[in-house]
């Protein structure tokens, strides 16, 4: 194999040993080999790797008590009690997930996953963007220009909210909705990445000091939570923690 | 709520691979306890998907969605990408009955903790690639899906990794 690692007959070779080719080219490849040792060579190779790795002993079948505890979840959740479901009209069915590589380690703070004390907060927070994914629940009004959004909650909400605009950075703002959470009214901005929807909620902090972003996973869904000029703000979406910690981390910086 | 485009369950369409979506978590991580919160991870995420999953292909669908847990796993918890699991090679190496052939069985043992440990310690991008293929026996174009990249990308890499893994057997074999 190594003395034709670079020759376009050795990846043919491989496509003719992973059955990848059609039968002219298959053809072609067999007479070949039959005056060719370097070829001969490599096909029996690679057939030593393939016995090497299909050995029922290397796979890694799931432990029992995750199983049980999947089948469990899964057979709650088509019970009707989550209705988690995206609404189709966000839908898509092979999730492209496509988290820069360089991107989360672009953004510019260490996240530190949570252990206790928000995590109950961290809990409703993420109900809520649930609730919210529901078909027309997602914003009361729907608008990309911050100068639509910022003053619609003018007199509906005791506070002004920061509404800032991150469509440069492909997270366009889509709307924003009131929401009524730990205890009060608060605002909610959506953002998007992809079909992805981003749930910014926003309340005063009472004081509070600015403090970093911390991540909380909960039901496949991240939420990241800091304070920031007297506001409380947590995050939420499905999307990828790295591209949600890129979001954070433009809008921390963001005027 | 039933599925709004499946007309079958999510256990009857997505469970069925799990075990090949442990595996992968479990050739992606470090160890055992980092895979098994991988897979949770991603069956919570194929739940909250399984209403708008059209597609004939669960498997790969499930693995893209493991790959992509296991990826951003390693990267919050790391911030690096390629982990050798060298430390645990042979850990979970559930071995077969040796039957009346202990000989036989030894060496059976040692070839398979070799193989493990150079699988192991093959770069991520050539590892995945490569188990895909022989583990899963997945096409180039299923691979490609599945890693998000052109086919001639998973072509190479999948030469690469065979080309690593033979050279490694055959000296492993040679110092044996």
């Amino acid at each position: 194999m190594s003395e034709m690692e670079d020759c376009k007959r050795a990846l043919l070779t491989q496509a003719d040993f992973d059955g990848e080719l059609d039968a002219a080219q298959a053809a072609d490849l067999v007479l070949h080999r039959e005056t060719c040792a370097q070829c001969r060579a490599a096909y029996e190779r690679l057939a030593m790797v393939r016995a090497a790795i299909r050995d029922d002993d290397l796979y890694q079948r799931a432990p029992d008590s995750l199983r049980s505890a999947l089948t469990a979840r899964a057979a709650a959740s088509s019970g009707g009690s989550e209705p988690h479901a995206l609404a189709p009209a966000r839908a898509r069915w092979w999730p492209t997930a496509n988290f820069g590589m360089g991107a989360a380690v672009a953004a510019g703070f260490a996240l530190l996953v949570t252990l206790s004390g928000n995590s109950d907060l961290a809990d409703r927070v993420v109900d809520d963007h649930v609730r919210a994914l529901q078909p027309g629940h997602l914003w009361d009004v729907e608008s990309t220009d911050r100068h639509t959004v910022k003053p619609w909650f003018d007199g509906k909400i005791d506070f002004a909210p920061p509404v800032k605009d991150l469509a440069n950075h492909d997270f366009p703002l889509k709307g924003g909705r009131l929401d009524y959470l730990n205890g009060r009214q608060v605002a909610a901005m959506v953002y998007e990445r992809g079909h992805h929807p981003i749930d910014l909620m926003v309340w005063p902090a009472a004081g509070a000091a600015n403090a970093a972003p911390t991540v909380t996973m909960r039901n496949g869904f991240a939420a990241i939570h800091w304070t920031q000029d007297g506001m409380t703000l947590w995050a939420v979406s499905d999307l990828e923690r790295a591209q949600l910690a890129e979001f954070v981390d433009l809008w921390r910086a963001a005027p | 709520m039933a599925p709004q485009f499946h007309s079958e369950s999510f256990e009857a369409v997505v469970l069925p691979h799990l075990d090949a979506a442990y595996n992968l978590a479990r050739w992606l991580m470090r160890g055992r306890e980092e895979a098994q919160d991988v897979v949770q991870e991603a069956m919570v995420r194929a739940l909250t998907y399984f209403p708008s999953f059209r597609g004939d292909n669960a498997r790969g669908w499930l693995l893209q969605i493991v790959r992509n847990a296991a990826y951003a796993s390693m990267k919050l918890n790391r911030g690096l990408v390629a982990v050798p699991i060298e430390s645990q090679a042979g850990e979970d190496l559930a071995l077969t009955d040796p039957g009346d052939n202990p000989e036989m069985a030894l060496t059976k043992t040692q070839d398979l903790k070799l193989v493990h440990r150079l699988l192991a310690g093959l770069p991520v991008e050539l590892r995945e690639v490569l188990l895909l293929r022989e583990m899963e026996e997945m096409s180039y174009k299923e691979i490609a899906r599945v890693t998000e990249a052109p086919i001639g990308t998973v072509m190479s890499r999948l030469w690469r990794a065979r080309r690593l893994l033979a050279t490694a057997i055959e000296s492993g074999e040679r110092a044996a």
